[in-house]
């Protein structure tokens, strides 16, 4: 959670955000402009002070020997910067990357050098079932592996939809509005598969997609 | 400075207790602070039976202040005494249950339930709720429910404080207060949250699944300033300060009012580490300005003639 000191009580919440990369000493975060705090926060300049409580919840699997397909659409890419930095055999992975706005607002660029990828626009209905198409085609070919998948709800649904057909392990990663972040406020909850609620902010935020309800 | 209060029967090392509902049950925020430096904490609302709570969305942001619907979610008392409870046994920080149920007898079971554990200081008696249905906002917007409440948690408490959280959509809050006391409460504790309302006008839909949900933060602490007030003027049971304290300056706002100890809420989700730090902020600056105790500082408000 992330929450600039000049936001005074005007907006009460941190922001929770997946940590892009870390190095020790400092955070890299890829933050989308939708809301009143990511527009405040994008007008923050160097030096200006924020408080930062974390690293909240848990994080997607690592098998260093099973082909793993990460999915990531429009601005869910950022966790798998720090994936890919950190995971021992990148050799293993494949990045599939879904896009609306120009690829470059995204880094992606910077983050293939080590894994497979392969990225699709979509500037109309004709983009998004050719990308639907290929999420179903990569689904299938994984099916044997694991699954990652960051995005907005109606791609992880998707993501969903196909790993529950070919009974894939597939991982999404949630994203909720959280009043706390540690796991107190339950304002964050969703429901899992026993039709109980279960806080994003520290059950999750990745849950094994057959787990939860999206 | 001393900074210990006692009052109501319920002793503690300072006057800041963080709201329930807002702290869970404290051991969540243990990694941002040490859990000693709070005079108490609050527990989540507990009900006999574990509770499923609202749908989704449940929360939203609003200017200076939050909207929330969670419906009381808790995994029930029994659960409680035997998964949380021991965790905080060897903690010296006072405890206090938060009671929610149905009707005024279950009320009184859960009280009686609470009131048997030593570690538990005190029970807050929830008749505030705005998010449920039944029961909640119904007993606190009307007196004689109030003191029947009262009275069933009180005859089974035992020799264990018990406070009356009062609801501030009422239209008279003084009367709300008289009747908590004609029930037999040890302490007052005000205000709850402000029924309120957000919409999306994109999707032309209300931003809670509730519909309305409780407004906090620094938005209401006017209101809760003005309960406060006028309720410590009214009854002679000490009172808790709740609404929107989000600095020392905030909590002895209240206090200079008459009341004896504040609750954190929302400001706990602004920065986890906050309550931590507040009584220590708080004797720092009646240090500042000259008051010669918390004591002598309490109630000390000159109102115009």
């Amino acid at each position: 959670m992330i929450r600039p000191a000049s936001w005074g009580p005007e907006l009460v919440w941190g922001r929770p955000f997946s940590i892009c990369s870390a190095d020790g000493k400092s955070l890299t975060l890829f933050i989308q402009k939708v809301g009143r705090g990511t527009s405040r926060i994008a007008e923050l300049e160097k030096g200006d002070s924020v408080t930062v409580w974390g690293p909240l919840g848990n994080g997607f699997a690592v098998e260093p020997e099973t082909p793993t397909l990460m999915l990531a659409g429009g601005i869910g890419i950022a966790p798998f910067r720090g994936y890919i930095e950190q995971h021992p055999t990148s050799e293993n992975l494949k990045l599939f990357f879904a896009h609306r706005m120009p690829r470059a607002c995204y880094s992606y660029d910077s983050m293939t050098a080590t894994v497979r990828h392969q990225s699709m626009v979509e500037q109309n209905p004709d983009d998004l079932q050719a990308i639907i198409k290929e999420m179903g085609v990569l689904i299938e070919q994984y099916k044997d592996g694991l699954i990652l998948c960051c995005g907005p709800t109606p791609f992880m649904r998707t993501a969903r939809k196909f790993a529950l057909e070919h009974g894939a392990r597939l991982q999404v990663s949630l994203e909720n509005h959280m009043g706390c972040g540690v796991g107190a406020c339950l304002g964050c909850v969703c429901k899992n598969d026993k039709d109980k609620y279960v806080q994003v902010c520290t059950n999750g935020p990745v849950f094994w997609a057959d787990k939860v309800e999206l | 400075m001393n900074m210990k209060v006692s009052f109501g029967g319920l002793e503690m090392k300072n006057p800041v207790m963080t709201a329930s509902g807002t702290f869970g049950n404290g051991l969540e925020f243990a990694p941002y602070g040490d859990l000693e430096k709070l005079g108490g904490i609050c527990a989540k609302g507990l009900s006999l039976k574990p509770r499923e709570g609202n749908p989704m969305p449940r929360i939203a942001e609003t200017p200076c202040g939050m909207l929330n619907a969670i419906g009381i979610q808790n995994p029930g008392v029994e659960y409680f005494l035997t998964n949380i409870l021991p965790s905080l046994k060897s903690k010296d920080v006072a405890v206090v249950a938060n009671l929610y149920a149905c009707d005024a007898e279950e009320f009184g079971e859960l009280g009686a339930i609470l009131a048997a554990e030593d570690k538990i200081a005190a029970l807050e008696v929830n008749v505030s709720c705005p998010n449920v249905k039944e029961g909640g906002a119904a007993f606190g917007q009307d007196p004689r429910q109030i003191t029947k409440v009262t009275e069933a948690v009180k005859k089974r408490a035992g020799s264990k404080p018990v406070m009356v959280k009062l609801s501030p959509n009422v239209a008279d809050i003084v009367s709300c207060a008289r009747a908590a006391v004609d029930g037999g409460a040890d302490i007052l504790s005000l205000i709850n949250t402000l029924i309120g309302m957000s919409v999306d006008i994109r999707s032309r839909r209300p931003r809670i699944a509730n519909v309305v949900a409780g407004l906090s933060g620094p938005a209401i602490k006017p209101v809760a300033l003005r309960c406060v007030h006028q309720v410590c003027r009214a009854v002679d049971v000490p009172v808790v300060g709740i609404g929107g304290i989000a600095s020392a300056e905030d909590a002895l706002e209240f206090i200079l009012l008459g009341a004896h100890a504040v609750q954190v809420g929302t400001a706990n989700f602004m920065r986890p580490d906050f309550a931590f730090s507040l009584a220590g902020d708080m004797e720092k600056l009646l240090e500042e300005i000259g008051a010669k105790s918390l004591e002598d500082y309490r109630g000390s408000l000159e109102l115009p003639l």
